[in-house]
């Protein structure tokens, strides 16, 4: 028998002292997941190293360069921003630096770096802090970085160097168009599609065609989509639809009229919509929080992307579509709320 | 394998305790009984300072329907009508105080020999309620309230809970193993309680031992039901869905789909209340976590000081959290002079690491909480109305149908404390409704 008895006031006492305990005391639950903010940016991160690498094969030191003053400047310009307003620095979080690495990949990789300095600028700043900094900004940063300098400097932010192995660069690279601007170019000077050059598909699949230094290798994207739906840090709905809605909308216009309108094969590896769909629509704070909403948002990212591309002034859509819908996502979510346990439905 | 929509998977944990057989915690010299250990009306001690009381005996009135007494752990003397500091709420509260003569001697008349199935429906629930019968699992519930449904519910199920989706905790597995002829006997007495022929014993698959148990043992009457490993597969409305594919309405209770659940704990109490005349003194609790020395299965009296039984088991050990009950809805205790109650199905205790204790930030709306809430809810949306006590706007988003599992807040990769928030939001509306 355990006798811990203690009937005396000094024995009391000691007892009390002995049981003063120095232990947390939170509410439940007292255990974690150990996928964090860090963790899930990370891995996005990783999920772009293959379309990165393939933009710095195609377009050698210079986009590196861009990746790397992208990355840096978003980084920096956060932290500095945080510090003179007196906020907490979060940069650890590892978003400003993931921003940093989507904008670049939506620039050309002759981006000067005041440029990409400049689109950081108004990513970090203007698209996230002002509205509360991470989990508060309505818009995607790095596609209102980029859509800022597509405005205001939209001979730096088109002029396309020309994809050449990362071992023949030369000094000066050789400009061009992208697949869409050429196919954008025909229409406006013919009419129709059918002088457009370079309309073959593996390329743009490979990455071998001018673009956005990112955007350019549908594979090597599909693959960082792949990783990032198996990772389960994002779901198949908005890329998969997204997708979809293009290659259906586009399908029904080039079967009504293949001269005007490229195949949807072509849509779909031509320009930044894997990128978009995959890295940039997929955002969590800027699309929808369910799975219903996530589907709503997708289908227009592709509708908005399909009229641009076909009827616009911009050869592409993705960046703008995006936008567009991201001001929808607070409607979308009241519209899509889950139906709750214990409801008839 | 039957389950529900939502739901998370936490690291089971379970191999610390699991294969532990129950050992008896020995008798101590004072015990310290809550008055208030049940979810309900409150009790009135019925005894005073200096009082000789035997084993079993009652020590209060339950003052209206939704109340059981307390009994005496053992024989000794009432020292005093103290307070000590309630598990739940974290305030002093009323309990008596009875230093054991050592001779754990029975009240007379007990344990007595009876044949519960001779018995009516009526002296039954009568026996379950002065037993100070409750829901074992935790929720403390008064048994004999959930098994006198009203009269205009019919009632068709009844489920025996042997989930125990709590990570860390084998209570109830110990218990399923090594003494299942208990459960069963009381799982049939309640089923004469509710008038069925037929119930169901679910155990989540995790316990292949337990259902390969019960598969032999159970009468035919009583079916076992393997679940899928998910928490929290063991919650009450979760269970039935999983069970029947009804759906407890909102705001409703599991009488309205005609269904009762029990935990398996409960249905032990039942037999011995039943057949034995013996009140709910003692139960089975898993000590186990990474920082205790020796984790065991404990059958341990209601009224031991919880320091003793971290003596018991070797001690703590790096200890950063000592919990009542486990990881995911358990209450984080701040002391050890605290007494284990009929609801504590496990003492928890926690290093650092295992625990979670790092600050939160800002919601990013990545929606893994709307993808685990079990009751489809939309807890980011709970948690920001929580930092800001907006309690009304969060009675519109459905706050009062969270069941507190804690799923969401396992999950979010912010580390929102979104159950904290709930609970704050609950208690402002409550307020509010108090003052109206």
């Amino acid at each position: 028998m355990k006798n811990i008895s203690a009937s005396n006031p000094a024995e009391d006492q000691a007892k009390e002292q002995a049981s003063k305990l120095s232990v947390y005391v939170s509410s439940s639950p007292h255990v974690h997941s150990t996928e964090d903010v860090p963790w899930i940016m990370r891995q996005v991160i990783y999920a772009l190293i293959p379309g990165a690498l393939v933009g710095v094969y195609f377009f050698g030191i210079p986009a590196l360069k861009v990746i790397v003053v992208g990355m840096v400047s978003c980084v920096v310009i956060e932290a500095l921003w945080q510090k003179l307003t007196g906020n907490p620095i979060t940069i650890k979080d590892g978003s400003a630096a993931l921003t940093g690495l989507l904008l670049a990949m939506n620039l050309p990789s002759g981006a000067p770096w005041w440029l990409v300095v400049i689109g950081s600028l108004v990513a970090i700043t203007i698209a996230k802090q002002f509205f509360g900094g991470i989990g508060n900004n309505p818009f995607n940063p790095a596609l209102v970085g980029r859509v800022f300098l597509l405005i205001s400097f939209p001979v730096a932010m088109t002029t396309w160097p020309e994809p050449r192995s990362f071992f023949s660069q030369a000094a000066d690279a050789a400009t061009g168009a992208t697949p869409l601007g050429a196919l954008k170019t025909a229409i406006f000077e013919h009419g129709t599609i059918t002088a457009a050059p370079g309309m073959n598909l593996m390329d743009p699949f490979l990455g071998n065609v001018g673009g956005s230094l990112g955007e350019i290798s549908a594979l090597a994207l599909i693959l960082g989509g792949i990783y990032l739906i198996a990772r389960r840090i994002i779901t198949w709905h908005i890329p998969v639809v997204y997708i979809a809605t293009v290659a259906v909308l586009t399908g029904i216009l080039w079967l009504i009229n293949p001269d005007v309108y490229a195949n949807p094969a072509f849509h779909l590896v031509a320009g930044g919509l894997m990128l978009g769909a995959f890295f940039m629509a997929t955002d969590m704070v800027t699309s929808p929080i369910t799975n219903m909403g996530k589907v709503i948002f997708a289908i227009g990212c592709g509708a908005i992307t399909v009229v641009i591309r076909l009827w616009g002034g911009y050869p592409e859509g993705v960046s703008f579509a995006i936008l567009i819908m991201n001001a929808f996502v607070p409607l979308i979510n009241r519209a899509t709320k889950p139906t709750k346990f214990g409801v008839v439905r | 394998m039957k389950t529900f929509k939502g739901g998370i998977h936490p690291p089971e944990e379970k191999q610390l305790v699991k294969d532990n057989p129950i050992v008896d915690f020995p008798l101590s010299s004072r015990y310290h009984v809550l008055v208030q250990q049940h979810l309900g009306a409150p009790a009135k001690p019925t005894v005073k300072a200096g009082d000789e009381v035997k084993k079993g005996q009652v020590l209060s009135e339950p003052l209206g329907f939704v109340s059981v007494p307390v009994h005496a752990p053992t024989s000794g003397r009432v020292k005093e009508i103290g307070k000590i500091v309630h598990p739940v709420t974290g305030l002093l509260a009323p309990c008596v105080v009875i230093d054991a003569d050592g001779c754990d001697e029975w009240a007379e008349g007990l344990p007595l020999e009876r044949d519960p199935f001779a018995m009516s429906r009526e002296e039954l629930l009568n026996v379950i309620k002065t037993a100070g019968v409750v829901g074992m699992g935790g929720a403390t519930f008064p048994t004999h309230v959930k098994l006198s449904p009203p009269k205009d519910k019919t009632i068709d199920t009844f489920i025996v809970n042997g989930a125990e989706c709590e990570p860390y905790l084998s209570s109830d597995h110990r218990l399923m193993l090594e003494e299942p002829d208990r459960v069963l006997k009381g799982a049939r007495v309640i089923m004469k309680v509710l008038g069925l022929e037929r119930a169901v014993i679910a155990i989540e698959a995790n316990k292949p031992d337990a259902i390969k148990l019960m598969w032999e043992k159970a009468p035919a009457e009583i079916q076992v039901e393997a679940l899928k490993v998910k928490y929290p597969q063991g919650a009450e409305k979760q269970l039935i869905n999983a069970l029947t594919g009804r759906e407890v309405p909102s705001g409703g209770l599991p009488m309205d789909v005609g269904a009762v659940v029990q935990n398996a704990g409960t249905c032990a109490a039942v037999w011995d209340a039943c057949a034995r005349g013996i009140p709910l003194i003692e139960r089975i609790t898993s000590v186990t976590g990474r920082g205790i020395v020796q984790p065991k299965n404990i059958r341990v009296r209601v009224g031991t000081l919880l320091g003793e039984v971290i003596d018991f088991c070797g001690g703590l050990n790096g200890a950063a959290k000592i919990i009542y009950g486990g990881p995911m809805m358990g209450i984080a205790q701040f002391t050890q002079d605290i007494s284990i109650m009929k609801g504590t199905s496990g003492v928890l205790v926690l290093r650092e690491q295992d625990t979670n204790i790092t600050a939160y930030s800002a919601c990013i709306s990545c929606g893994r909480c709307v993808e685990a809430c079990p009751m489809g809810l939309i807890p980011s949306v709970l948690s920001k109305l929580g930092e800001k006590g907006m309690f009304q706007k969060a009675v519109e988003n459905n706050l009062l149908d969270c069941v507190e599992c804690g799923s969401c807040t396992y999950v979010c990769p912010a580390n929102r404390p979104i159950v904290h928030f709930v609970k704050h939001l609950k208690a402002l509306s409550r307020a509010a409704s108090a003052k109206k």
